[in-house]
């Protein structure tokens, strides 16, 4: 009978973020396999589903630092049922926010105007790049949450523990021993 | 040369297509093509879209954070940052490690090559190569992957979770670890984790060469096509040990150029702005570098696993170099500029990485605990290593604060930004030009981008004269309030 119901759906994306969060994810290692056949993937790196479908379970990895990032997140807050903040930098900002405090004409003429080994010393502006935010915002400032799992990256244990729980439809316990904050 | 395709005569009057996210890579990618009514390709551009400005946020920030700030850059190769930015510290606290934590370091190195490579040829890539550029999306994934072909899938997985283990016995952590220190490590392989990965590495040595056979036997059924997919002439940099050797870890920089000739050779890195200098673009957060005696418009090249197996004279382990030579014999004996020849260079360094972590294993220096060294301290320091995807380059001065007041970033896939355009310049005009564009069609592209296998994250970016808006919005989605900044500093709701 349990075969019949439809899979759980899952959708994932790294915005603001390092993708460490979807490396850890991959480190459930073999379990990978018994997460293929609980679940299809929708919109996420490692499939070629370019925007993201109805879905029960949304994971979000990364701040918000730019126009686009807003569009897919608002995106993945319509379609999916579940959304999760996964990891520091979809939590608080993390890393990528500590530029928040610097003004941001400052940090592009660092990178492209006095950098001494440039040439065609200019500042990319093309209608096909995003509008930069001029801080990176950590996403419930953006959509409304339904988790946060804690971690840079949470550590692959509590990962598997978290989802596993919400695809059988429990809520999520997550011992203290697996939690990290760094 | 396909760069007549950079940048079209009258954009405006042409169809834009675009793909946006370009999937199955690290990071954020976004390509642009520019058609006119008969659908020939008149331009195609491969953008970065992500700004970090690491070089700007981490001045004034203490020089010993810096190795595991960095790491930040990047999930999937975290350990290429923070290598790289310790062998920087090294010079900056005037002390080379002693030889176990050189071989410590070593050992991570190669476990993190190991996932890596793992990483993108099972995980993203071989559904390409197994299904075909143009299968159905739904199949073109690693879920595919396990459905079909169940054993590949399980190697994969198997040989990454390995190199993930190796990283985190002497790291601490399998993502973004702890155990660099500037002038060394800070812990050794404990006894137990040897053992461990004693017992296991015969195993991952034949699954790393069933894997050279894999790429192998794709070849060999489809020669022509994968020869000539996305084909062109470049110049190839990388890092090779005094005697010529591959090496991973250091080494001195070598360039040849497309007819073999070398460039450049045995150059020490810490010169390195002697001889690369950077291209800003307008339409690209990422910036185009090129070897100066070349000038802009010829002297880009290409890195990786392609750029290394081709400049190297030779791979210091047996089961590698003996793939070495079959790879050089296949195109006469020359330099391999096939772009899909990188999947397979690729995984005769995964092969390497397995090997060399098994001659490692057998140290006992591994266990020892004279593990930091101290020297006098210095201002300016180079670190730069080959990383996965190729060269990577960290860059900095401090004061006598000790704190950070220039960094200069120049990762492996900035490197290759121009030959990555190239890339799908050409892949444009043998299958797209004046075709019906479909989804499958379009896949070609970022086949051609999976070949390299970017790392876009560790991408940075700007803006131009354009304002920059700021929009608050409630969770009903109706807005708050709107801050518009312009370029001169001001500021108007």
């Amino acid at each position: 009978m349990a075969d019949e119901k439809p899979k759980i759906r899952i959708a994932t994306c790294s915005l603001a973020g390092c993708f460490g969060c979807h490396t850890s994810l991959l480190d459930i290692d073999e379990r990978l396999f018994d997460l293929m056949e609980m679940v299809e993937f929708d919109r996420t790196p490692f499939t070629d589903i370019k925007h993201c479908g109805p879905c029960d379970i949304g994971i979000v990895e990364g701040g918000v630092s730019n126009a686009e990032n807003a569009r897919v997140l608002k995106e993945f807050r319509e379609n999916c049922n579940v959304l999760v903040a996964i990891g520091s930098c979809a939590i608080t900002g993390n890393v990528p926010a500590l530029r928040n405090n610097i003004d941001l004409w400052d940090c592009f003429q660092e990178v492209y105007l006095y950098d001494s080994g440039t040439e065609g010393k200019q500042i990319p502006n093309d209608p096909e790049l995003p509008l930069p935010f001029d801080k990176v915002y950590p996403i419930y400032e953006v959509v409304k949450v339904d988790y946060f799992l804690h971690g840079c990256p949470p550590p692959a244990d509590a990962i598997w523990r978290f989802l596993t729980a919400l695809i059988q439809g429990r809520e999520p316990e997550i011992g203290y021993e697996s939690l990290r904050y760094d | 040369m396909t760069s007549e395709l950079e940048t079209a005569a009258n954009p405006e009057k042409l169809k834009r297509i675009v793909i946006e996210p370009v999937t199955r890579v690290e990071g954020h990618g976004k390509v642009t093509l520019l058609l006119d009514e008969d659908n020939r390709v008149q331009q195609a551009r491969f953008h970065i879209v992500e700004f970090r400005g690491f070089e700007k946020f981490i001045q004034g920030r203490p020089y010993t954070e810096v190795p595991v700030l960095v790491q930040r850059l990047c999930g999937i190769c975290p350990v290429s940052h923070n290598l790289a930015a310790s062998k920087a510290m090294d010079v900056i606290v005037g002390a080379a490690p002693p030889p176990a934590a050189d071989k410590l370091r070593r050992l991570m190195h190669m476990g993190q090559m190991l996932q890596s490579h793992a990483l993108h040829f099972f995980h993203l890539s071989s559904p390409d190569l197994l299904f075909g550029f143009d299968a159905e999306v739904g199949k073109r994934n690693i879920a595919g992957l396990a459905m079909q072909f169940p054993d590949i899938a399980r190697q994969g997985v198997g040989l990454r979770k390995f190199g993930q283990e190796v990283i985190r016995m002497t790291s601490g952590k399998r993502v973004h670890g702890t155990g660099v220190i500037p002038g060394g490590m800070s812990k050794n392989l404990s006894r137990e984790d040897r053992d461990w990965l004693l017992a296991e590495i015969d195993q991952v040595v034949r699954w790393s060469q069933q894997a050279v056979n894999l790429i192998k036997r794709l070849y060999g059924e489809h020669k022509d096509f994968y020869n000539n997919f996305g084909y062109y002439r470049s110049s190839f940099m990388s890092l090779v040990r005094e005697d010529g050797a591959m090496d991973l870890y250091h080494g001195n920089l070598r360039a040849i150029d497309d007819k073999g000739q070398t460039i450049f050779d045995h150059v020490d890195y810490s010169h390195y702005g002697d001889y690369i200098h950077e291209e800003v673009k307008s339409w690209s957060y990422m910036k185009f570098p090129f070897i100066r005696s070349q000038g802009r418009e010829e002297g880009w090249y290409r890195v990786g696993p392609l750029a290394r197996v081709n400049n190297c004279d030779f791979i210091p382990t047996p089961l590698a170099e003996a793939e070495r030579k079959i790879f050089k014999e296949y195109d006469g004996g020359r330099a391999s500029h096939a772009t899909l020849s990188f999947h397979w260079a690729r995984m005769i360094e995964m092969l390497h990485s397995a090997e060399a972590i098994r001659e490692l294993l057998h140290d006992d220096d591994l266990l020892s605990d004279d593990l930091v060294n101290i020297g006098e301290r210095q201002l300016r320091g180079v670190g730069v290593i080959e990383a996965p995807r190729g060269t990577l380059i960290h860059h900095y001065r401090i004061n006598e604060d000790e704190q950070i007041v220039r960094a200069n970033l120049i990762v492996a896939t900035t490197h290759n930004n121009q030959a990555m355009n190239e890339a799908i310049r050409q892949v444009s005009l043998q299958y797209l030009d004046g075709q019906q564009l479909t989804e499958g069609l379009l896949n070609y592209i970022e086949v051609a981008i999976r070949a390299f296998d970017p790392c876009l994250s560790c991408a940075t970016h700007a803006l131009g004269k354009m304002p920059l808006e700021v929009e608050l919005v409630d969770a009903e989605g109706a807005r708050v309030k709107r801050i518009i900044k312009d370029s001169d500093g001001g500021y108007r709701a």
